[in-house]
């Protein structure tokens, strides 16, 4: 069963310059889709559209999720619903730590799903899990969100809040830039712990390398604004070897 | 009276409300004689009558600032009423015995006397308008030799300590609005904690201005002998209505050797229409404190959020050796509300040490300014200072200023300073937003965050309507 649908989306900037054109993709529970295609193909659009950034205008078509009108929901609410996005550029926010922030935000989710408040005892012991298994060092928890992270600790950050709230669906924006060897393994290993039967993962990318840890079922060529180009992970290998054109 | 309904029934301000309640009130204008009848009204002693014409004199020969950042037509201090008190003038220990509109006001406000007294532990001195009303768990701070009561009532019981006292940290002709003050004061509150002995419980003042038309003159007087401690709070609401009011309060505290005072304010005057800025209430406020002696310690908190205008900066003048004066401030401006506010540190006593951390909000179309002196005088041998001035813009059409000075006269001395400005902007909210925080939520968050300094200074339910109000005032400002 698709887990996610996207039929034939355009969209826009809010100045009204054009980036999707017409794209189409669906995604079964239990599977991994890669993403990979030039600079400024709309790759990243794509995940700010899904996640309901406030800056794009969609113009024409659908995405279902979980049989909801994904298009018709706040962003809040496509995260309450299982919608997980890790941000190419994290954002700081100071004065507020990571734990309270991870806190508010786990919640926020259980309160849309009609699930009690995780008390401060239980919330602590699942985080304190959590970190264990991506080797994060516990002063993470008490530091500012983001502030002053360097990219690769962000990344790790963004990969750490993926495991917490075990979303149905994450999309990972070019969460493999910035990565040395050590991060990216850890990162790799934290998304793989997150598989399960019924969950799908959208991994976006420019490069091979993520892939050769976290194997894709389905690797796509977004070019233009629509997807021009279907496969299986020799693909990636092939796009590495020859590049787009 | 159709703005003022208007104003009234929206939500903007939750507190914009006038109780009838009929009041004795002066007629407009100010002259000698109005402030020989005040004097008399209040039954007051010679040497008060003669602090406040003295005052008035200075006033006479004074001319209102124009120094401070911000814009306002001119006042017209002849269209002002100088005194009134509620008709009904209860002399209570019992609060069965209140005027029940009164009381009905503080359910409004969300303050229940009663509920406050048994709940929260906390003292009361209710100013309404300009007299003040009974004060509660006198009894328990009176065991503690703790004094807690009206101005005027101390000017009765304690009329030495008066005399001595008031006007010393704020000469009567330290600024225009002091003097003004100096010379009209209507009544205010009176704090002695003696030698040795810690304020059983917080003190707390609700201010209120309720009679249309009258400017509110407090005055504060807060004593700590050696040794001693409290903490004092003091949170304002007004009710909303199209002229402006002025509110030119002066707030005094002394502290002797290794005492200690804690003054906490949540300031929500009515700031005026939104979009016109029309009404609103005028704050400019001289708060100043001496620690008059070694080792002593003066401590300024305050979360300002309202007021059309305001002009204010608590200030401590460090004279004992190894006293510490510290100041944290919020102040959150939008519509069209303008602020002109910070402090200043004057170093006096060796080793003295300031602290100084400002936080600024500016949104929708407002004006934002910190101010801030520190000055170091040459017999002020190794004094510190840390000042830390940050500022969060909130939309693209409202301001932020940074006036820092310093003087300094010692080469012994240590002085930091560190400001920031930042805009809190879309990405951050969507951020937050993405990870199912909703929206109005995740702007709590951020202004909480950026504010947590200060917050945390706060008594603890002090800080909870605090960080409420922060979100509230933001509700309409972003996005």
């Amino acid at each position: 069963m698709n887990l996610i649908e996207i039929k034939n989306l355009s969209a826009t900037t809010k100045s009204g310059q054009s980036i999707l054109k017409g794209l189409s993709l669906s995604i079964e529970k239990g599977k991994i889709h890669a993403i990979m295609g030039p600079n400024g193909a709309g790759k990243s659009t794509l995940a700010k559209i899904l996640a309901g950034h406030p800056a794009y205008e969609v113009t024409e078509g659908e995405i279902w999720f979980k049989g909801q009108n994904l298009l018709d929901m706040d962003p809040e609410e496509r995260a309450q619903a299982g919608l997980f996005l890790s941000f190419q550029y994290p954002l700081e926010i100071s004065g507020v730590t990571n734990q309270q922030f991870f806190q508010a935000a786990l919640n926020a989710q259980r309160k849309g799903r009609d699930l009690p408040p995780l008390s401060n005892e239980e919330f602590e012991a699942l985080l304190d899990e959590k970190m264990k298994a991506m080797e994060i060092r516990p002063e993470f928890k008490t530091r500012n969100l983001n502030e002053g992270f360097s990219g690769g600790e962000k990344k790790k950050n963004e990969i750490l809040q993926l495991a917490l709230f075990n979303p149905d669906l994450a999309v990972l924006d070019e969460t493999d830039s910035g990565l040395d060897i050590d991060a990216m393994r850890i990162v790799a290993n934290g998304v793989n712990q997150m598989r399960r039967a019924d969950n799908a993962l959208l991994i976006i990318t420019h490069y091979q390398r993520l892939l050769d840890h976290i194997r894709p079922d389905f690797v796509h060529v977004l070019a233009d604004g629509k997807i021009v180009r279907t496969g299986g992970p020799e693909l990636a290998l092939e796009l590495e070897e020859k590049g787009y054109a | 009276m159709s703005t003022s309904q208007e104003i009234y029934s929206s939500s903007e301000y939750k507190y914009g409300f006038t109780t009838p309640i009929a009041s004795d009130v002066f007629p407009k204008g100010l002259s000698e004689e109005t402030i020989r009848k005040i004097s008399e009204k209040k039954g007051e002693p010679e040497f008060l009558l003669r602090f406040r014409l003295k005052a008035f004199k200075k006033w006479q020969e004074m001319e209102e600032p124009v120094w401070p950042n911000v814009k306002y037509p001119p006042i017209n201090y002849q269209e002002i009423s100088y005194y009134a008190e509620p008709k009904v003038k209860p002399r209570l220990d019992k609060l069965d015995q209140v005027d029940p509109e009164l009381l009905k006001t503080f359910e409004k406000l969300g303050i229940p006397l009663d509920e406050q007294k048994r709940l929260s532990n906390v003292a009361v001195d209710v100013v309404f308008d300009s007299v003040s009303l009974g004060t509660t768990f006198q009894k328990k701070l009176e065991e503690a030799g703790v004094v807690l009561c009206s101005i005027s009532e101390a000017v009765k019981r304690y009329p030495e300590l008066i005399e001595e006292y008031l006007g010393s940290v704020v000469p009567i002709g330290d600024n225009f609005f002091a003097a003004l003050n100096s010379a009209v004061f209507s009544d205010g509150s009176f704090v002695y904690i003696p030698k040795g002995v810690r304020s059983p419980m917080e003190l707390s003042t609700y201010f209120r201005i309720n009679e249309k038309e009258t400017g509110q003159f407090e005055r504060t007087l807060i004593i700590a002998e050696e040794g001693s401690y409290v903490s004092y709070l003091e949170g304002c609401t007004a009710p909303a209505f199209d002229t402006n009011q002025l509110h030119a309060a002066v707030v005094e505290l002394v502290a002797k050797e290794r005492a200690e005072i804690k003054y906490s304010t949540v300031q929500n005057w009515y700031a005026g229409d939104p979009k016109t800025g029309k009404g609103g209430i005028y704050n400019f406020v001289t708060k100043r404190g001496l620690c008059a002696g070694d080792h002593s310690k003066i401590c300024w908190t305050q979360v300002e959020v309202g007021a059309a205008i305001t002009w204010k900066y608590p200030s401590c003048i460090l004279k004992g050796d190894h006293s510490v004066g510290e100041f944290y401030s919020v102040a959150l401006t939008n519509g069209k509300m303008q602020a002109d506010t910070g402090t200043k540190m004057i170093h006096i006593g060796k080793n003295s040490r300031s602290t100084i951390v400002s936080k600024g909000i500016s949104a929708d179309e407002s004006h934002n300014s910190y101010r801030g002196l520190v000055k170091i005088v040459p017999k002020a041998e190794g004094a510190r200072n840390y000042t830390q001035c940050d500022s969060m813009l909130v939309g693209n059409k409202c301001s932020a200023n940074t006036f820092p000075y310093i003087e300094t006269a010692n080469s012994t001395c240590q002085l930091e300073h560190e400001a920031s400005t930042s805009k809190m902007n879309e990405e951050q909210i969507f951020y937050l937003q993405s990870r199912g925080i909703p929206r109005e939520d995740a702007v709590n968050l951020i202004v909480n965050g950026f504010c947590k300094e200060v917050i945390r200074e706060l008594p603890l339910e002090f800080a909870a309507e605090a960080q409420k109000l922060l979100a509230l005032k933001l509700e309409h400002s972003v996005g």
